[in-house]
Order: C-alpha cells, then structure tokens, then sequence
C-alpha cells in the first residue's frame, strides 16, 4: 500500500536561541533523503528534540534558519500546513475519542467524505494489526496499544514526513523490542522519509539508515550505524555509543607499551616510526581471551558478571584504567583469576587527532 | 483487624459527633418544621405549586445556571491565556483575580452599588455621555454581575490547575494533523477540561443557589430563594413554610453538586 511520497528534507541554517538567551541548537546544515530514516540520537538536552521541532514546526528556527520539504521552502508554515505526521512519548491520544476516533481526526479535519474516511481508517488499522480495537477507549489499552494507534493515526493522513519523539520510551523493555522490529519493517514497506528522535543507542542502531550523533546542541557525527560504531569520529561519540575502552601508552616499535604487556597495532601506524604517548580504543567483544602465555596484554579478573550468552569481564591491571571486555558465557572466572588477552589491531580503534 | 477497626472508629468520633449535633440533628428538626404547618407534609408540595414561591425557584436556578455559563466562559478564557503565556506581573494578576474570595457577600453588594448604584461609576458616566443614567445595581442584573465576580476565583483555580496538567503534546497532535488553533480548542482542549468544568461548575452554582449576603445587600425586593427564606422566616415568622423551602432549596444544590460528582468521576468537594 502506498501511503507515502517519498519527500527529501532539508535544513540549511538552523539554530534555536531560546527567549532566555540559552543556545539550544547551534546552526545546523542537514540533508535527509526521501525514504531514508534519520536517527536523531544524544543525552537529554543535546538538541536533537529542538531539530525535530524545528522539521515538525513547533519550533521556529533563529533568524536564517530554512526548512525544505524537497523544493519547497516551510520555514514560515506552521504545524497545521506541513502534512507531517507525528508520534510521541506520551502518545497523546484523545481521551474523548475512541481508538477509530483517533485514527480518523486528521480525515475528519480534512473534511473527507464520512465513507472515505471509514475506509482509509480501517486500512491503517488493518495495516497496523489493530482492526480489533477499533471501537475501544482510550483507557482500555495497553501501552504498546497506544503506541501503535498513534503510529496509525499520524499515517492516516498520507504525511509527507513521519516524526517520531521518543515513541518507544514509556515501554518496558520486551515491547520495546517488539515494537522497534514492528516500526522497522514499517517503514521500510511504506518508504517514508523519518525522523527519529531517541537517546537509547541500539533503537538507534537498529532503525537508522544514518545516525545523527549530537552533543550540546552540535551535531558530533554523521553517517550509518556501522561508521559510528566502528569509526566514530571523536571521543564524545566514542563514548557515547556502546562501550569504548581506552589504552594509553607508550608507542615503541610498533606496539603499544601497557602496565599489562605490549600491544602490536597495525602496520600503517607501526610503520610511521612515530614514537611517544599515544592512545588506542578497542570495543569489549573485539578482545579475544587466550592462555596468559599467549597473550598480548594479561590483567587480572576484578568482577565478572554472568550474561547468559557472555561473561563480562572487568580486568585490572591492564592498562592504566580498568579494561571491560567480553568472554564467552560457558567459562567461568574468578575474582582475581589471571587472563590474556589479544586483540586484532584492525578492532583498533584511532581517534583523529 | 478488629484493632484496626476500633481505631478507625475512634478516629472518627470527632466528625460523627459534629456531624450528628449540627448537621443531621438540625436538619431533621427543619424536615419536621416544614411539616408542621396547616397542611402538614403537603406543605413541601405547597412550595413548588405557590406561584409565589415556584418563580422564586425559578429566578434562583436560571440565575445560578446563567452565573455559572458566564463564569465558566471567562475563567476558561483568563485561565487559558494565563496558564500559556509568561509575562511579568503573571502572578500578581492571578492574586488579583482570587481576591474576591477574601470577600463576604456584603462586600461584593457593597461594590456592585458603588459601581452600577444611584451614585455609581457606571450611572456617572452614562449620565456625562446620554444624559441618561444607567442604574442596575438593585436588581437581577446587579446580583448576576456580583455573583459572576466572587465565583470567577473559584472556577479559574480549578481550570488553571487542569490546563496545567493538560499534556502539551495533545495539542500539538491535534496541530499535526492538520488542525487550527480554534479547532484545537474545540476537539481536544476543551473536551479535556470537562471534568474541571463540570466540577468547578458544580460549586459554582450551588454557592450561587445558596448566596444571601450580595442580594440581601442589594435590595430586598431581588425574589431569590435565599431571600424569600429569609422574608417568611424573619418578617412572616412563616416557619413551615421557610423550613420546607430551605429543604427544597438544599435538595437542589445537592442534586447538582451529586450530579456533577458521578459525571466527573472525581470529588468535585475537592475543587471548591
């Protein structure tokens, strides 16, 4: 079914200054193609809510700032006269309507005809699995009910961007799960340009075509979830997603001089001859535990934590802090167990300077 | 259990007590009152089939239900635009606008002469423009606007407080979808505040039913309730018939204040 045009989104410019003289959003140039998922993705009060408010027209950006809906400039239209649809954390359903009433508030705003109407509504809540609860209340659903009844309701309307506020956050953990494979599949099938705004990194991770990493009203990097994770372009994105252990130390004939051993790195950056304090980031499932005679780097077991699939390891004695990697769930440790490591010097990770 | 029981009893003595010895002991003795004329328990019929006394009835409730629709209307409208917008001096003016419950209904009368009376504001000024002065102090008109004054604070403190915990985000779906402000405020705004409407509303009207200090300030001539009770009681010394009326009147406001309770769902108790 297509409810979608596949509208390209711009923003050229735009930074928010709010009336109190606080800078929410420093002037922010950003592309989204028609079609693509956009994950907006920092810790509170990064500037990713004030970006998509800014998109939506709940927000107006400072003096300069442009929107563009593929040609057309919307900067000055306001929430009502973009056609967007829109989700949120709280769901904001009506409580004075039932569930086809919701669904059905933007046809009616549009002043549709009552039979079309009825069957666009019942299409969207067949699309959304929902046909059932038509005709329920409000207070009669469940979370992940309402999440998806809003979804519905805001593509009831054929918007030409979806926006989405934190939609999974009120949700315990399961449903979350479910419903981010749910609103995945989604929005590959309809292929509509969207936006969204979260602070948990796999929904992330898991929905975006590109990820948009930002930290105190800047954007910090651009690009697909591989690149941020693996590449991440400074130590704030480094640190934010996922978990980045540090190795400072001594560069010395091509490997990394450690208080638990020497590291080989790789060719390129041994072969530079460069000597001097350098530091190596590597993520915990990139170290490999082996025989400590084997090993590149020893440190000594300070706490382990069973996962089920995986142990995780916190090690002293490896570098200067303590080191978090991961081992195989089947093998057990003790506190103060000695282990080896190695570790590919292709999992290593360099910051740019 | 039962250790629990027993406190919970004692806990209660106190209201049981105040409740027994001035609310159900003086209320059975009026049921008995306004039996105990000529016409015995026919005389609560008597009451609403003297055409003297049902247009009373009358007058009483299209006044309450008049005050109450122009009060709700202005408080929603105040407390909507004080709830949204910050300016200095905000808070100041919500003070000002909660003053009048620091009033007593002769006060309220006393100003509504000094504004709309034979010597007021009001009669000045058309008297300098027409050369005609406008005086309405003294009659319904006097009373609604009084009433309407001391029942704004009522009402905009508890629409304020439901605005407040109005979820923005309702609004801004409704806008997503395509509607105006205006429909904004018809489709969702209003319709959230209902239980707050209905509440305050509720109060609102039965304070308006039972007010006496403004009218009996005004003129004693007005024909609400409070007052025809009032002339049977003290100039007829006409007891049955002012105990039947009192009970009437109290049934009313009861019905309303119960009415408004189960439509709200809530305590409207909690909103006066």
């Amino acid at each position: 079914m297509s409810l979608s045009t596949s509208m390209p989104v711009r923003l050229a410019g735009c930074g928010k200054t709010f009336a109190d003289g606080t800078r929410a959003l420093e002037p922010l140039d950003l592309g989204i193609a028609g079609g693509e998922t956009l994950v907006l993705l920092g810790p509170s009060g990064c500037g990713k809510t004030t970006t998509l408010r800014i998109l939506a027209g709940l927000e107006a950006p400072d003096p300069g700032g442009r929107v563009l809906f593929g040609e057309a400039e919307v900067t000055h239209l306001p929430i009502e006269k973009r056609n967007v649809g829109m989700v949120f954390q709280s769901y904001a359903l009506f409580p004075n309507m039932d569930v086809a009433g919701n669904v059905g508030y933007g046809l009616r705003v549009r002043r549709l005809p009552e039979a079309e109407r009825r069957r666009r509504v019942a299409e969207v809540l067949e699309m959304m699995a929902i046909s059932e609860l038509a005709h329920r209340r409000i207070d009669q659903l469940s979370g992940g009910q309402r999440q998806r009844v809003a979804l519905a309701r805001a593509l009831a309307v054929r918007p030409q961007v979806l926006l989405l506020d934190e939609p999974l956050t009120a949700l315990d953990a399961a449903l979350r799960e479910r419903l981010r494979v749910e609103i995945d599949a989604l929005l590959r099938r309809l292929g509509i340009t969207a936006i969204y705004v979260t602070h948990d990194q796999s929904e992330a991770m898991a929905l975006g075509d590109r990820i948009v990493v930002m930290d105190r009203g800047r954007v910090a990097q651009v690009g697909p979830p591989r690149e941020i994770y693996f590449r991440p372009a400074n130590r704030f994105v480094a640190e934010f997603i996922g978990t980045m252990n540090l190795l400072r130390g001594e560069l010395r004939d091509g490997r990394l001089v450690l208080p638990g051993g020497a590291l080989p790195l790789a060719g390129s950056e041994a072969a530079d001859g460069a000597a001097g304090e350098t530091e190596v980031l590597f993520r915990p499932e990139a170290a490999r535990i082996c025989a400590s005679e084997a090993a590149a780097l020893v440190g000594r077991v300070r706490s382990a934590q069973f996962l089920g699939d995986r142990t995780r390891l916190v090690l002293d004695g490896v570098a200067r802090r303590t080191v978090i990697v991961e081992a195989p769930g089947r093998r057990e440790f003790r506190d103060g167990e000695a282990v080896g490591l190695t570790i590919d010097p292709t999992d290593l990770i360099r910051l740019p300077d | 259990m039962t250790r629990d029981r027993t406190r919970h009893l004692v806990l209660l003595l106190p209201l049981g007590i105040l409740t027994g010895a001035f609310f159900l002991l003086p209320t059975a003795r009026l049921i008995a009152v306004g039996a105990s004329g000529e016409a015995g328990l026919a005389g609560y019929l008597a009451v609403l089939t003297t055409p003297r006394y049902f247009e009373s009835f009358v007058a009483t409730i299209l006044l309450s239900l008049g005050v109450t629709a122009v009060t709700l209307a202005i408080a929603t409208a105040a407390g909507l635009f004080l709830q949204r917008n910050a300016f200095p001096g905000r808070e100041v003016l919500v003070a000002l606008l909660t003053f009048p419950l620091a009033f007593p209904g002769v006060v309220v009368g006393f100003m509504v002469i000094l504004l709309a009376g034979r010597q007021g504001v009001i009669g000045g000024l058309t008297d300098a423009l027409t050369g005609e002065k406008l005086v309405f102090a003294y009659s319904m008109a006097g009373l609604f606007m009084g009433y309407v004054y001391f029942s704004i604070p009522r009402v905009i403190l508890t629409v304020m407080a439901a605005i407040e915990k109005l979820d923005p985000a309702l609004e801004e779906a409704a806008r997503s979808l395509g509607a105006g402000p205006w429909t904004v405020l018809r489709d969702v705004v209003l319709p959230a505040l209902k239980p707050a409407f209905l509440a305050s509303g509720a109060v609102c009207f039965a304070t308006a039913m039972g007010a006496f200090g403004t009218a009996f300030t005004l003129a004693t001539d007005i024909d609400v309730l409070p007052m025809t009770i009032y002339t049977e009681f003290v100039l007829y010394a006409n007891f049955a018939t002012a105990a039947a009326l009192s009970i009437v009147l109290g049934a009313i406001t009861w019905l309303a204040l119960a009415l408004s309770r189960s439509l709200a769902g809530t305590t409207v108790a909690a909103a006066g």
